[in-house]
């Protein structure tokens, strides 16, 4: 299987296939700087972690750069750094990925490493302990120092609160603390197989050099048969409004966010999805939005407002609105005046002025993406990842142009209810 | 075992990126580097002085005006205005930082013509609009109560506030709750001419344009600008306060967020590119640093700890940081003096030098792949005093660093062992 895909702007089609063991392969070509971006993409996230081991995908991901049979601990960092290149990985819902961008002559060396990696981790005890203590500081430096991403947890938390959407990527504290070597191999050894896997060469190379050398190093892997199954509880559709609050005495600033569940991009109703990207940018997309210029300009009751909405997600998305108070307005008079902008924008739609501009912005975005070959890989390994295909992506910008008025207010009005909505309170104590 | 990988020859040719010095018909310069293969145009460009024109009792002046050049200008009012940027999505903006106001602006080369024509108005005829100036003001103090009680931005401000006190870096760049509050249309309009003076302009252009089309374009933007007087830059750095001293700030939160700083050296300091190669052992990006193995790898008590060096305008410092749990802040603290105490005493190994080289000479074309990045660096560039022939030599200079210039730096910044620290959090046995 070969597809060759072409963008109008893009200098070169984008190519992908799949190697003989599973592992698919997508090609970006960006000729411009000798530079590439090498990413692989497992299709397990934080919401594939067995119950009572939250945060196993995420403390893999940072195990995966404790050496390997070939290479002891800290060896590849070294090359990677001798060559100048830089390397990194990040833990989602639904993917890991781990990246290397170096100097064009070092690919291969970069996938023969990535491909070692894929079996040979070596898991020797004495990292462990230091690891899990590492990533406990990771965790009270994001969530324990912050009392917004504590609200997010337990914001989230309400959203999803059958799903594993609903639990942080890191873990809780408690599960982490427990989580061992033994927790660590056996998802290593479930999920780190080709046929889980997707890799993204994206800058100064082509589809014939990236098979060749995937052949030579990916492609030397044994397959193991077939991809394994996400196995995952579902959502139920939720029946009630919800509200969590946290007060603490280091606020003092409040805030306040409110979200709702939604459909994905792979769920069967992607027009709905398509239009709620645009629901977004209406509500939400900067300072001609019509939360900002209703809240933050007209009425002179925000600071800041902005909605945020990632459709590319395995099971349910979620759409959120988040808007912070000018001093001295209430908490409870900001709510009533972001309740009265959101009905408003239910009973009447966007006017044609703010869709046409939510359109124009979202396209050009796209546009942008193209200049940066990091962002290219990005978008390619994240979308492959939950499912859609690299045709999917080409044709985004054409399905947001294609999405009429009507179904922008329809999807509005199906999922951005009182009804299911989840709202989160971040208070002084 | 695996047999190593032959060592890559270090090429050393800088970028292949032409910079054509554009110049228009009134006199205003440019640096253009022509790249039409995407439809796209990036311009950055900086004032020189930025914060450090604040006047004393007006912190956060430069940054609220930051934000209200794009707010209105012209006849458009600012919803106009900024609805005229989304209707042709073109990104505009502003940041005040400590030695320079920074002005970007990114747009479809279709867009052009709206593009430039709105950063003119920006630039030369901001309105201040009343409802626009008490909008971005709630915003900005919105801003600085979010992050009031944010362990990293307390300890930020607490490092410069002890390490300048008295002088404007000492003060934050986006002010304080009480000092933007008082800031008013009529002062902010008469401070701007002052922060976007011609002295020290530099502009460069990445992108979807021809070097005739820009410099037909460029008097319109900055042509009519004040020409304003050149600053000097002092000969020798400020020195920095409070070296050997330690302070606390408490913060209920389990982790102590640790900074220090030490001197630094200037960008044309003849050691600054030795010293540069120093601190990538010490505290670098990569993962192999003596920080990262000795706190993260080894011992588990952080998750990021790094250093830079940060050349000012007026000063040097070296600086770095981590976070790790109060208990163990004080241990923290100890690896990352006595590594740099080696360091001063032993000096990096030879192999170390040609690591930390390698490194920096093959990470150098990856500032260089997308059109923002690349007009971002050139400005840098330009800001310090360089010029576009430095993209070829810069590579040959660091492979041309020995141990015993390393040395040297080591010596020279690490010699004196007293360091300014500043911690937030309850950590045990620090001070």
């Amino acid at each position: 299987m070969n597809n060759h895909a072409r963008q109008p702007g893009l200098a070169e089609p984008v190519e992908s296939f799949r190697l003989g063991n599973g592992l698919d392969v997508v090609v970006v070509s960006d000729r411009r700087a000798p530079v590439v971006t090498h990413m692989v993409w497992y299709r397990n996230g934080s919401a594939d972690d067995p119950a009572g081991k939250s945060g196993i995908a995420h403390f893999l991901e940072h195990l995966m750069f404790k050496g390997t049979q070939r290479w002891p601990a800290g060896e590849f960092s070294k090359i990677v750094a001798g060559f100048g290149g830089q390397e990194n990985a990040f833990t989602s819902y639904d993917y890991t990925a781990y990246f290397q961008r170096v100097p064009k002559e070092h690919l291969r060396a970069m996938m023969d490493y990535e491909a070692d990696r894929m079996t040979g981790l070596s898991f020797d005890e004495s990292v462990v302990g230091p690891e899990r203590d590492v990533v406990l500081e990771e965790r009270r430096m994001r969530v324990d120092s912050d009392p917004a991403a504590q609200l997010g947890e337990e914001f989230s938390a309400s959203l999803f609160f059958h799903h594993p959407y609903g639990t942080p990527i890191i873990g809780w504290e408690h599960e982490i603390e427990r989580l061992n070597r033994d927790d660590a191999f056996a998802y290593y050894q479930r999920f780190y197989t080709p046929e889980n896997a997707i890799l993204v060469v994206a800058g100064d190379t082509d589809a014939a050099e990236v098979r060749s050398l995937a052949e030579d190093t990916y492609g030397r892997i044994a397959a193991r048969g077939a991809a394994p199954v996400r196995e995952r509880p579902i959502e139920p559709d939720p029946r009630a409004s919800r509200r969590v609050q946290l007060n603490d005495p280091r606020v003092q600033q409040p805030s306040l966010r409110r979200g709702w569940l939604t459909p994905t991009y792979t769920s069967g109703t992607a027009e709905e999805v398509f239009a709620l990207e645009l629901v977004a940018e209406i509500l939400g997309g900067g300072t001609t939005s019509r939360l900002y210029r209703r809240l933050c300009a007209e009425d002179e009751l925000a600071a800041g407002a902005s909605a945020y909405f990632m459709g590319s997600m395995v099971d349910r998305a979620a759409f959120q609105l988040s808007v912070s108070p000018r001093p001295g307005v209430a908490m409870a008079t900001l709510e009533s005046g972001l309740d009265a902008a959101l009905a408003a924008f239910l009973a009447d739609g966007p006017s044609e002025l703010e869709l046409a501009r939510a359109r124009t912005r979202l396209v050009a975005e796209t546009v942008f993406a193209r200049d940066n070959q990091a962002s290219l890989a990005r978008i390619f390994g994240s979308a492959l990842a939950v499912g859609e295909t690299v045709a999917d992506v080409l044709a985004w910008p054409q399905r947001i142009e294609a999405v009429p008025r009507e179904a922008v207010v329809e999807a509005a009005r199906r999922y951005l209810r009182p009804d299911r909505s989840v709202t989160g309170l971040l208070l002084p104590a | 075992m695996n047999a190593p990988l032959p060592t890559p020859k270090l090429n050393t040719a800088g970028p292949a990126i032409d910079v054509q010095t554009v110049r228009s018909p009134g006199g205003v310069e440019a640096w253009l580097v022509e790249e039409h293969s995407l439809p796209l145009i990036a311009v950055d460009f900086a004032f020189d002085g930025g914060c450090s024109r604040d006047p004393a009792d007006a912190a956060g002046s430069a940054y609220l005006i930051s934000g209200l050049l794009d707010e209105g200008a012209g006849d458009l009012d600012a919803e106009a205005f900024q609805g005229r940027m989304a209707d042709h999505a073109i990104g505009l903006g502003f940041d005040a930082r400590r030695d320079d106001f920074h002005g970007y602006l990114q747009t479809l080369s279709t867009h052009r013509d709206t593009a430039f024509d709105l950063l003119g108005l920006a630039l030369n005829q901001p309105r201040f609009d009343a409802d626009a100036v008490a909008r971005v003001k709630a915003q900005v103090v919105a801003g600085l109560q979010r992050q009031a009680k944010n362990p990293e931005t307390l300890c930020r401000n607490a490092l410069y506030a002890s390490a300048f006190p008295g002088h404007a870096y000492g003060r934050p760049e986006k002010g304080d709750i009480d000092s933007v509050s008082r800031l008013e249309a009529p002062a902010l309009r008469s401070l701007t001419p002052a922060l976007l003076d011609r002295a020290g302009l530099k502009i460069v252009v990445v992108g979807d344009i021809t070097a005739d089309e820009l410099a037909g374009r460029l008097d319109a933007l900055f042509g009519a600008l004040p020409a304003g007087a050149p600053r000097q830059r002092p000969a020798a750095p400020l020195p920095i306060q409070g070296l050997g001293e330690t302070h606390v700030i408490d913060l209920d939160v389990p982790q102590t967020v640790l900074r220090f700083a030490g001197p630094g050296l200037m960008w044309d300091d003849p050691d600054f590119i030795p010293a540069s190669v120093l601190n990538h052992i010490l505290g670098g990006s990569a993962f192999t640093s003596r920080l990262f193995m000795e706190v993260r790898e080894k011992r588990g008590l952080a998750y990021g700890v790094s250093s830079s060096l940060l050349p000012l305008r007026e000063s040097a410092m070296l600086v770095g940081g981590t976070a790790t749990r109060n208990d163990r802040a004080a241990e923290s603290m100890k690896v990352i003096r006595e590594e740099m105490a080696k360091l001063a005493s032993d000096g990096p190994t030879e192999h170390e030098v040609e690591e930390a080289k390698r490194y920096i000479i093959g990470s150098y074309p990856l500032r260089f792949d997308t059109s923002p990045k690349i007009a971002g660096e050139l400005l840098s560039l330009a800001l310090r005093g360089d010029t576009p022939d430095f993209l070829a030599s810069r590579n040959q200079r660091f492979a041309a660093v020995t141990l015993a210039d390393v040395r040297r730096a080591a010596a020279r910044l690490f010699g004196q062992p007293d360091l300014l620290v500043e911690a937030v959090g309850r950590p045990v046995g620090l001070a």
